[in-house]
């Protein structure tokens, strides 16, 4: 099995991480044993991924920057069948949730995880959370550099911080290596752009105060270019300026963005200015330690093969399901002869981003016999295999199609982002998970997807918004009126390529039963709209929510 | 409400609450609410020897970043004592930030003190404690092995 293209654990990784597992232990037994009060221990278990859901305690494993290797990926279909119940769920912040698990249990998972050099640090709580980053990074054809070295810079500055643990509120940072943003970097906490200056300096745009939630927000610029090695610096002193300034009166109020927004981008500038001008020094990255970890994500060495294959396409002209996922699931790479595959965790009828123990195993297999071992999760909750020979798509096609991830529906309408809802959490007013396997049904022809083209529908089961219904082309919230379970549609959110903005309100909210005719009939007025190769947003752009508004609710 | 210290129990001084210490700032020792501004004490630094910083609750956390603004950027050296709720899960990360006196209602809150340094040996950042972070000691590791 080939050696690992991304970050290995050294001992000093694997001395904190086990030296944690250890406080951990030691912290639940004090619970168990009556010498913590619940109220005292939910930060601790929080800060080690443990959440009270509604059923039982979830555990939320990071995986950061959404990198794994196969061997990780066998140890968590492991830790799902022993400790939990032979399943997971990808999230929307690449982390892999277990829904059943005990508490007594806890502290041996995550020495389970140590063993293959995992965590669950940080994937909960008011702190620093596990940072993500471009699901395509190391393999994308518009790359500038790969954002995953300064994601483990990242990762290591935030994990244990003594000073940034007990923030106002949780703190999401994101980071893109390409022009192109598939990280979302405009809403969160902080976003990264990686970026070449004119004098062809490679740096970052920092991105402030975006965020979705309660009270959606796009992240603004404050800093156009930070040079590379004080970015620890900076992150420093704007989580300084955050933990001292931020309201934690409300906890509504309380994420960055609202400090951002009530004090204005420039006195935020002023004051994260202020405090990096003061601090930098003790914070500049060495360039040996930038270059050792660079090194470790040091890109595969790719046998030259073939641009194109003959069984290729001949499969694509005879088999016309496989022809529509080379179009939708297969991305090009930046070496030619391979590609980029994403696994569709949402086959048709399935609840989203979830994955069985067995299936987990099976998504090892192949990318253990046909990508370097190494996968990718992303933010819409699929797999991808980043380095995948041209010449082998129809192996690795037909492998996925035997475990139910061949589905040809990437960006497209039943490529539903879905958070877990009211049938596992205790926010929830409504339930998510039904509502995309009931559109994800009556949408499931491959034609007519394709011919609809690029939909993104995103459902959230509450305001909290996990499932980013503020940026869905097509967004879906539940709400919940006086114990009915409602569904608010919202047109024209979108967060791909630099192109964010936040969906509209269309109009009343609809029931669970009307919310697949109501998705239909929008569908219906885009395509009676569209001109040539227009995508669904870019219609809703041009024609406004008149014609939307009028098929849904009647002339008005 | 017991007091701990590293180092054994410290001189005693009676702190003056911020306000009162601002109209005599030659007083050896002063005690904060986590929303006074740690920076207009700098110009007393040399001759305080006691600042006593509040958690209201352990999870309001800005006497953290008070801590590590007096301890670094303002090179207070003389006491830090932490009061309010403090509770020995959160103190290895008191200890890095720079305090080094405790007032603890927590039962065995002595005993996990006196090994809350122990609790990790490898940290990934800087702070206001001796502890040297991982980056660091992988540098020097790799020129060792260099030379």
């Amino acid at each position: 099995m080939p050696d690992t293209h991304f970050y290995r654990y050294d001992d000093y990784d694997r001395t904190l991480v086990s030296e944690r597992v250890d406080q951990f232990r030691d912290q639940v037994r004090r619970r168990l044993a009556g010498e913590l009060t619940e109220e005292q221990f939910k930060p601790l278990r929080l800060h080690n991924g443990l959440y009270l859901q509604l059923h039982a305690y979830m555990l939320r494993i990071a995986i950061p920057y959404g990198t794994l290797s196969s061997r990780q990926l066998r140890k968590l279909a492991d830790i799902s069948r022993k400790y939990d119940r032979g399943y997971g769920h990808f999230t929307t912040r690449q982390n892999l949730q277990l829904n059943w698990i005990k508490l007594e249990d806890a502290p041996d998972a995550l020495a389970a995880l140590a063993e293959v050099d995992m965590h669950a640090m940080q994937t909960s709580g008011n702190c620093i959370r596990n940072v993500t980053a471009d699901h395509y990074a190391g393999a994308a054809i518009d790359e500038i550099e790969d954002p995953r070295i300064w994601a483990e810079i990242v990762r290591q500055w935030s994990t244990l911080h003594p000073e940034f643990t007990f923030l106002p509120r949780k703190f999401k940072i994101a980071i893109t290596g390409s022009p192109n943003d598939r990280a979302a970097v405009r809403v969160h906490d902080i976003g990264l752009r990686l970026w070449r200056n004119q004098q062809g300096e490679v740096g970052f745009e920092v991105i402030v105060g975006g965020g979705l939630g309660r009270t959606p927000m796009i992240g603004k610029t404050l800093r156009e270019f930070l040079p590379k090695d004080e970015l620890l610096a900076y992150l420093e002193a704007t989580l300084r300026v955050y933990n001292r300034y931020g309201r934690r009166d409300n906890l509504y109020k309380a994420r960055i963005k609202i400090l951002v927004h009530e004090v204005g981008v420039e006195k935020m500038r002023e004051e994260v200015e202020a405090e990096y001008a003061a601090t930098r020094d003790g914070l500049r990255l060495p360039a040996g330690t930038i270059e050792a970890i660079a090194r470790q994500f040091a890109p595969p060495d790719l046998p030259p093969r073939p641009a194109t294959a003959g069984r290729v396409e001949a499969q694509r002209l005879s088999d016309p399901d496989f022809a529509l996922w080379l179009k939708s699931n297969v991305a090009p790479h930046r070496v030619p002869g391979y590609a980029i595959v994403t696994a569709s965790l949402k086959p048709a009828g399935s609840p989203p981003g979830d994955a069985s123990a067995t299936q987990m195993e099976g998504i090892a297999d192949i990318t253990e016999a046909y990508s370097q071992a190494e996968l990718r999760v992303s933010h819409e909750q699929n797999l991808i295999f980043p380095h995948v020979a041209v010449e082998d798509l129809p192996q690795v096609y037909r492998s996925l199609a035997a475990l139910g991830f061949a589905e040809a529906n990437v960006g497209k309408i039943t490529d539903i982002i879905a958070c877990p809802g009211l049938d596992y959490c205790a926010l929830a007013n409504a339930r998510s998970i039904p509502v995309a396997q009931r559109i994800s049904n009556h949408f499931a022809s491959l034609a007519r997807q394709h011919d609809i083209g690029d939909l993104k529908i995103k459902i959230s089961g509450c305001i909290n918004a996990c499932g980013h219904h503020h940026v869905g082309h097509i967004g879906i919230l539940g709400v919940d009126r006086n114990g009915v379970e409602l569904y608010q549609i919202s047109l024209g959110g979108d967060v791909d390529f630099g192109r964010t903005a936040l969906g509209t309100i269309l109009g009343p909210a609809v029931t669970a039963d009307k919310v697949v005719e109501t998705v239909d009939a929008i569908v219906t007025t885009y395509l009676d709209a569209r001109e040539d190769g227009e995508r669904f947003v870019d219609t809703y752009r041009r024609i406004g929510a008149q014609p939307f508004k009028e098929k849904v609710y009647g002339p008005l | 409400m017991a007091l701990y210290s590293e180092a054994g129990l410290p001189a005693s001084y009676v702190a003056l609450p911020f306000a009162d210490w601002k109209a005599r700032p030659q007083w050896p020792a002063v005690s904060l609410a986590n929303t006074d501004p740690v920076e207009d004490l700098a110009p007393h630094l040399g001759r305080l020897r006691l600042i006593i910083l509040d958690f209201p609750r352990f999870s309001d956390g800005r006497a953290y970043s008070q801590a590590r603004l007096l301890r670094g950027r303002l090179g207070y050296r003389g006491e830090l004592r932490a009061t309010g709720v403090v509770l020995q899960d959160q103190v290895a990360f008191m200890l890095r930030c720079g305090f080094d006196s405790f007032e603890s209602e927590q039962p065995g809150f002595g005993e996990a003190l006196a090994k809350a340094r122990s609790l990790f040996s490898v940290v990934y950042q800087p702070a206001e404690d001796d502890q040297v972070p991982a980056a660091l000691r992988r540098l020097a590791h790799g020129n060792a092995a260099a030379s």
